[in-house]
C-alpha cells in the first residue's frame, strides 16, 4: 500500500512537473477512499475524473491519489495536492471533512469540494447525492423479494447518510410487506472486501435471504452469489457483472455532470462555495437495470416509482412517521426537511436494535 | 436483542471457515519457530501468497495451481529471509519486520491490474456419509478442501514433530543449535527448510483469503492476519493441537462480533476484537511463557 502510494505520489509529481510549462491549464485534483478499482464508490468517482479529462481535453489535466486512509494521512495527501498546484480538489469521502476545511484554510486561492459532508467555507463547497431516493426503491424490490421477511443491511458508519438509507430502505419495504424485518451490520469501514464478506455470510446465516450494502466493494455480492438464492442490490455504482441474480437492480451514482460543471466554474472564475444535493430528479442518482429476476409487477411498480420520484411528485420521506419510540417525526402528508435528513440520527418506527453512539 | 437468531451450527460451521487462513500461517510459523528461528515477516508473506494466489488462479483458470502458486510465491519470499537472515546473519527481528513491510508493497504492485476482478468460485466438498450425521455433518465434513487441509496439516505437523527422526532434528536444532552442530546436524540447512515451510503455509493461508474468503484481490487484503498468526503461535506454546485451539478461539471471536451485532446486540465491537488477545496473555502468564524454543531469534554460525 505505502509503495503504491509513493507511485501514485511521484505519478502527481511528474504530471504537475510537466504542467507547470502550460500556466493556462487548469489543474484537478481527486482524493479517493479506495482503489479506482473498486468497482462501487471510487470507480464512480474516477468515472467523474474521466469524463472531466474528456470534456476538456488538453485545457485540464487531472490528477488523482487513491486508497486515502480517512484521518491525519488525508490532509498530508490534499496539503500536498494544493500545493503541487492543483486549481480545484475534490476530496470524496465523508471522513475528509476536517482534513478538507483545515488545508482549505492555509490555501485560500485553491478551490475545494467535499463530497457527503457538511461544513463549508469561502473557497469550500460541498456536495452529494440524495442516496436515500435510490433507498426507496431497493425497499421497494426488497420487501417483496424476501421470502424469510428478513433483509440484512451493511453499514459502514453510523453518521445520517447511512441512516437515511436504512429508515428509507426500511419504510418502503414495510410499505409492501408489513412483516419484513431488518438485520443491520456496521462494519465500520467504507472498503475492507474480507470484513464485508464476513458480514453478508453472518446475515445470511441469520436468514437474510435480501443484502442491502452501504459498503463499496463486491464482495458481498461474491457471498451472496456462493450461498445461492440470495439477493443484492449494486451500490454507488452498476455492479453489473453479478446481474441477473443476485444484483437486481443497484443505486449509480453518476457524478460527471457535477464535476465538469465545478470544472467550467474554476476556468470561467465564476466559482463560488456551495451546497449541492441532487438526487434522482437531477441525474446525480441513477437506478441501474431492474433484472428478470424481479417479476414484471414489481418491476412496474419501482418504475412507476421512480418516475414519481423524478418528476418530484414523491418525496421518500412522506408522513406519517414515527422515531423508533413512537413519538411522532412526521405527520400526515408532511415530508421531512434537508436540515432533518441531515442530522438524522434515529431509526423510524419497527426498526430494530440501537445505533451505536 | 433476539440470540435465537444465531443458529450455532452455522456459527461454528463458519468459525471453522474464519479460521483457516491464520491456521494456516500459524502452523508454518510454528515449525519456523520450533527450528529457532523468529520470522515476523508472516503478514508478508501471506499477502504475497494472497495475490500469487489469485494472479495464477484468474490466468490459469484453476483454484488448484492458484493455491500451489501461492505457496511457491510464500516460500521464495520465505526463501529471501533465510538467505538474509541464516547466511548473512542479519537480525532477525528487523528483517522479519522488513519482510512484512516488502511484502505489503510488492504484493500491491503485483496486484495493480487484478482490483476488482471475480475469482472462480471453490466449491465446496462435503465428505460422503459423513456431511450427512445431524449437527456433527454440517459443522466438521461440509467445507471447501483447504479446511481439511489445514487440520490435516496441523496433524502432520504434530505426527512429524513428535514421532520422526527427521522431526526430532529440527527440535534439537531449535533447542540448542550448538549441541546440533556438534552433533553434525547441518543447522543452516534445516532451518531454510523450515523457513520454505513456514512460508508456503502463510501463502496457502493469503491464497485462502484472495480465492475462497472474500474472493477477491484488493490491497491490504489480509488486513493484520498475520499478526493474529503470529500470537497464535505463542499462545499455543509451540504446540501443534493447542494451536489448533487458538485459532479457533481467535477466528470465533470475528465471527461471534458480527453475530451478535446482527442478532442486535450492543456490545461495543472493541471488546470483543480484544478478548483473543487479552487471553493470550493470561495464558502467557500461567503458563510462564510455555517455554519457547531454546534458541530461539538466536543466529547461528559454525565458527562460534
Amino acid at each position: 500500500m505505502k509503495f503504491k502510494k509513493l507511485l501514485a505520489g511521484t505519478g502527481i509529481a511528474l504530471a504537475l512537473a510537466t504542467g507547470a510549462f502550460a500556466q493556462d491549464k487548469t489543474t484537478v485534483g481527486f482524493v479517493y477512499v479506495g482503489p479506482v478499482g473498486d468497482g462501487g464508490w471510487t470507480y464512480e468517482h474516477d468515472k467523474g475524473r474521466q469524463a472531466v479529462e474528456a470534456h476538456f481535453g488538453d485545457a485540464v489535466e487531472t490528477v488523482f491519489v487513491e486508497s486515502v486512509p480517512e484521518g491525519p494521512d488525508a490532509e498530508r495527501v490534499i496539503t500536498q495536492m494544493a500545493l503541487q498546484g492543483a486549481d480545484l480538489i475534490f476530496t470524496t469521502s465523508f471522513g475528509y471533512m476536517d482534513a478538507t476545511i483545515n488545508v482549505a484554510e492555509r490555501f485560500p486561492d485553491v478551490k475545494f469540494e467535499h463530497a457527503t459532508g457538511y461544513k463549508t467555507a469561502d473557497n469550500v463547497a460541498i456536495y452529494n447525492a440524495r442516496f436515500y431516493e435510490g433507498r426507496a426503491i431497493q425497499g421497494h424490490i426488497a420487501g417483496q423479494m424476501t421470502q424469510s421477511n428478513i433483509v440484512g443491511y451493511i453499514g459502514s458508519y453510523p453518521i445520517p447518510e447511512v441512516i437515511q438509507g436504512i429508515n428509507s430502505a426500511f419504510i418502503h419495504a414495510r410499505e409492501v410487506n408489513p412483516d419484513v424485518e431488518f438485520r443491520v451490520v456496521w462494519a465500520y469501514t467504507w472498503f475492507d472486501p474480507a470484513k464485508e464478506a464476513e458480514a453478508a455470510t453472518v446475515l445470511i446465516e441469520q436468514g437474510a435471504d435480501v443484502i442491502l450494502q452501504h459498503t463499496d466493494s463486491t464482495a458481498p455480492q461474491a457471498a451472496a452469489q456462493a450461498a445461492g438464492n440470495v439477493v443484492t442490490f449494486g451500490q454507488a455504482s452498476d455492479m453489473s457483472e453479478f446481474a441477473p441474480f443476485p444484483r437486481v437492480s443497484s443505486i449509480i451514482d453518476d457524478w460527471a455532470p457535477y464535476y465538469v460543471a465545478r470544472t467550467q466554474a474554476v476556468i470561467d472564475g465564476t466559482w463560488e462555495s456551495s451546497d449541492t444535493w441532487d438526487g434522482i430528479p437531477q441525474g446525480m442518482v441513477s437506478i441501474g437495470e431492474i433484472t428478470e429476476a424481479v417479476p414484471a409487477e414489481v418491476k412496474a411498480s419501482a418504475e412507476a416509482m421512480i418516475e414519481a420520484i423524478r418528476a418530484g411528485e414523491y418525496h421518500p420521506f412522506t408522513g406519517p412517521l414515527n422515531r423508533q419510540d413512537g413519538s411522532v417525526w412526521l405527520a400526515e402528508g408532511e415530508t421531512a426537511s434537508d436540515g432533518d435528513l441531515l442530522g438524522m440520527n434515529f431509526y423510524v418506527e419497527g426498526l430494530t436494535g440501537d445505533i451505536p453512539q | 436483542m433476539d440470540l435465537s437468531a444465531i443458529n450455532p451450527i452455522l456459527l461454528l460451521a463458519s468459525l471453522m471457515v474464519a479460521a483457516t487462513p491464520i491456521l494456516l500461517a500459524a502452523i508454518g510459523e510454528l515449525v519456523v519457530e520450533r527450528a529457532g528461528v523468529l520470522n515476523l515477516g508472516v503478514e508478508g508473506m501471506m499477502i504475497t501468497g494472497a495475490v500469487c494466489g489469485f494472479i495464477v488462479t484468474i490466468n490459469a483458470g484453476s483454484p488448484l495451481l492458484g493455491f500451489a502458486g501461492a505457496a511457491i510465491g510464500g516460500a521464495l519470499l520465505a526463501l529471501v529471509f533465510g538467505v538474509l537472515t541464516q547466511v548473512l546473519l542479519s537480525n532477525q527481528v528487523a528483517t522479519g519486520l522488513a519482510l512484512t513491510l516488502f511484502g505489503l508493497g510488492f504484493a500491491a504492485l503485483l496486484g495493480q491490474g487484478y482490483i476488482g476482478i471475480k475469482a472462480p468460485v471453490i466449491p465446496k466438498w462435503p465428505v460422503p456419509v459423513l456431511s450427512d450425521i445431524p449437527v456433527i455433518g454440517p459443522i466438521l465434513f461440509n467445507h471447501d478442501p483447504v479446511v481439511y487441509l489445514g487440520i490435516a496439516i496441523i496433524a502432520g505437523v504434530w505426527a512429524f514433530l513428535r514421532y520422526s527422526r527427521a522431526g526430532l532434528i529440527l527440535r534439537a536444532v531449535g533447542e540448542n543449535h550448538d549441541a546440533a552442530h556438534a552433533l553434525g546436524y547441518h543447522v543452516i540447512r534445516v532451518r531454510l527448510l523450515a523457513i520454505m515451510f513456514g512460508g508456503a503455509c502463510a501463502g496457502l493461508g493469503g491464497a485462502y483469503l484472495s480465492l475462497v474468503r472474500v474472493p477477491q484481490w484488493t490491497e491490504g487484503l489480509t488486513a493484520g492476519a498475520g499478526w493474529i498468526a503470529l500470537a497464535i503461535v505463542v499462545f499455543a506454546s509451540w504446540r501443534p493441537w493447542r494451536l489448533l485451539l487458538g485459532a479457533y478461539l481467535f477466528g470465533g471471536v470475528t465471527v461471534l462480533q458480527l453475530n451478535l451485532q446482527a442478532a442486535g446486540m450492543a456490545i461495543p465491537v472493541a471488546y470483543l476484537s480484544m478478548a483473543p488477545y487479552l487471553a493470550t496473555i493470561l495464558v502467557l502468564v500461567m503458563m510462564r511463557a510455555g517455554r519457547a524454543p531454546g534458541s530461539l531469534a538466536q543466529s547461528f554460525h559454525a565458527s562460534r
